[in-house]
């Protein structure tokens, strides 16, 4: 059986979930019946030569479905954002490796920043009432998600960098009281970096999802380079193949 | 039904088309799309002598109408390859092609000869690698150190050799025939334009290498051109490659004279490229009455 393919999908929703950020439901019935929390599709952008690398955030596997929610950043996004319930897009998924929840009835910790936060979601499920997000955005308006995690039994904490929303500060200023066995975390690298000092610093495994530019997004050109630390010294892993999750002690986390 | 083979110095491949060096790894991970007996021929990502870790991150860049990378020839080594990847890769129905890269003629040399006691089909000699006993310039970049190179490894390889040419240079006519002269069997082109791009945010190059290789559809007039400019001083067979991503790209490049092509950039868009591609050929010649696919090559009628 092929662990990914492409496929031509249809865009069944399209919301627009605060300015900049889209929310989409796509039917792709074998790559959800696949699909794993953590992993990723690699969009194509008619006239571009790259794909766009986007993260599943939720997988419905009776309906078939698999649910995006990505930023516009650039011209990719902004193609993708402007396409409509009924159009089609070709996705190749489902692909990386996902995270590996282990036991769910621990307290799982999941940090997330901006749009870091989608990846989670679907990872969060299993945990129910024993997960916790503490998430972080710019400003009010770009608070995503945070119903999404609270009707999954899942407690949210928000911080925001101006403070309209929640707690003005970082994520990490969010946690300092809280007890957890593991912790699962995506966003920006000086984030991950912290996190996973503070991971490393209470004993408990710390799982990073990461985010590098790419070309095939199946382990084949390798594009999307990682410093990791191997039993022979550091080395390139690669995020779509070995990744995007890594267990953040595996990580060179450098400038 | 048209004939799709192609005989390229003494390697028999069952169609034109050739994964192209780096961008297929060692073609396990297409293998889950299609048979890799699908393809002519798979030429293997850039070997060099020991085992090399590449260029660190960014190492993509998209370009309009293509893409850079600085992958810097991150590979296993030989030796592994022939232990790990060859066995595997041999059993899949398609001609093993082996592209080497090294900083030395003599590293060119010792693959050549570990590889000739190997079961690769071919050798491709990637010469755009810098030549670090002679101040660092490409081996690709003059008509001499080309030669050379192709000397040196034509007395260790006992495999057909193909010689990969760098673009970046003034007369390409000029290092196609200075290769040939050296003892090529075949000439294999183009590789990777030099390029760069900035980040209007931080002033930085998006590359970490600041630059790197241009691929993709751009490439395609450069290369169509280079190809019709060196095949008509060469007689020995051309294999066209750069920014080919349509049956019509591999049209253009047999007329400009190439006897079969490679593709690269274009697998990252569609994985299924090759199957669309052969399909869209076979249809043209079988629509033409081209009994063979050979007999397109080097056909263009120029003004
Ligand atoms: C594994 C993975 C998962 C991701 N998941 C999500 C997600 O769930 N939601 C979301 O909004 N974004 C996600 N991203 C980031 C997203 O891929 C980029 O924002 C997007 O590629 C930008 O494309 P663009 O054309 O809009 O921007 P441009 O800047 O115009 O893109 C130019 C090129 O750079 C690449 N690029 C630019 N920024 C990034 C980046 N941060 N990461 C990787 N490549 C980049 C593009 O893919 C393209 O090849 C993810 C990235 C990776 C690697
Ligand atoms: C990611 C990437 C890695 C490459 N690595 C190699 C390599 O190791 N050796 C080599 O000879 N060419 C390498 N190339 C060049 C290609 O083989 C080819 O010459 C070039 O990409 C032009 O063809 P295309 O436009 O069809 O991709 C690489 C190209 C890309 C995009
Ligand atoms: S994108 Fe090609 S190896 Fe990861």
């Amino acid at each position: 059986m092929k662990s990914y393919d492409t496929a031509a999908c249809e865009i069944l929703k399209k919301a627009e979930i605060a300015p900049g950020f889209f929310d989409l439901t796509v039917s792709c019935a074998e790559a959800a019946r696949k699909a794993r929390a953590g992993q990723f599709a690699q969009f194509l952008v008619p006239g571009k030569t790259l794909r766009r690398p986007i993260s599943i955030c939720g997988i419905d596997r009776a309906n078939g479905t698999l649910r995006f929610v990505f930023q516009v950043r650039g011209e990719g996004t902004r193609a993708l954002s402007l396409l409509n319930p009924g159009e089609p897009v070709n996705l190749l998924a489902p692909l990386g490796n996902g995270f590996d929840l282990g036991d769910t009835s621990r307290r799982a910790l999941f940090v997330g920043g901006g749009i870091g936060v989608p990846p989670l979601l679907e990872a969060a499920k299993p945990f129910g009432k024993n997960a916790v997000l503490a998430a972080g955005f710019r400003s009010r308006d770009a608070v995503i998600l945070k119903d999404d995690f609270e009707s999954t039994g899942c407690e949210t904490r928000i911080a925001t960098d101006d403070g309209s929303f929640g707690r003005r500060g970082l994520v990490l200023d969010l946690i300092g009281d809280l007890a957890f066995d593991v912790v699962f975390a995506c966003g920006p690298k000086p984030m991950l970096r912290a996190i996973a000092k503070l991971a490393a610093e209470r004993g408990v495994p710390c799982y990073v999802s990461m985010e590098e530019r790419m070309a095939c997004g199946i382990g084949a050109c390798l594009g999307c380079a990682v410093k990791l630390r191997g039993e022979n010294g550091d080395y390139f892993g690669h995020v779509c193949k070995d990744g995007p999750v890594f267990d953040a002690e595996t990580v060179v986390w450098e400038e | 039904m048209a004939d799709l083979q192609v005989n390229i110095a003494g390697v028999t491949f069952g169609n034109p088309l050739i994964a192209a060096s780096g961008t297929f790894g060692f073609g396990r991970e297409f293998a889950q799309f299609y048979p890799l007996s699908t393809l002519g021929g798979v030429a293997c990502k850039g070997l060099t002598l020991r085992e090399r870790a590449g260029n660190p991150p960014p190492r993509i860049a998209e370009t309009p109408g293509g893409m850079l990378n600085s992958v810097g020839l991150q590979n296993p080594g030989v030796e592994h390859f022939i232990r790990e990847d060859l066995p595997w890769l041999r059993e899949q129905g398609t001609a093993v092609i082996a592209n080497i890269a090294g900083n030395t003629p003599e590293e060119y040399c010792k693959m050549a000869e570990r590889l000739s006691e190997a079961e690769v089909d071919m050798v491709e000699l990637n010469i755009s690698c810098p030549n670090v006993k002679q101040g660092g310039a490409a081996f690709g970049t003059s008509c001499e150190s080309a030669a050379a190179v192709t000397a040196a490894v034509r007395r260790y390889c006992k495999k057909p050799l193909m010689v990969k040419l760098s673009p970046n240079v003034t007369d390409i006519g000029e290092i196609a025939a200075a290769v040939e002269g050296a003892g090529a069997d075949a000439l294999s082109m183009i590789n990777t334009l030099t390029g760069m791009r900035i980040d209007l945010r931080t002033r930085r190059p998006i590359l970490k290498n600041n630059t790197g290789g241009l691929s993709g559809p751009a490439l395609l007039p450069v290369a169509l051109r280079m190809v019709w400019q060196a095949s008509s001083r060469v007689k020995i067979p051309v294999v066209g490659l750069g920014g080919i991503s349509t049956w019509r790209d591999v049209v253009e490049m047999l007329l400009a004279g190439a006897s079969a092509v490679q593709i690269g950039t274009v697998l990252f868009s569609d994985p299924y490229a090759p199957v669309k591609i052969l399909e869209g050929l076979e249809a043209y010649l079988n629509e033409n009455e081209i009994p063979a696919v050979s007999e397109l090559t080097g056909k263009v009628k120029p003004w």
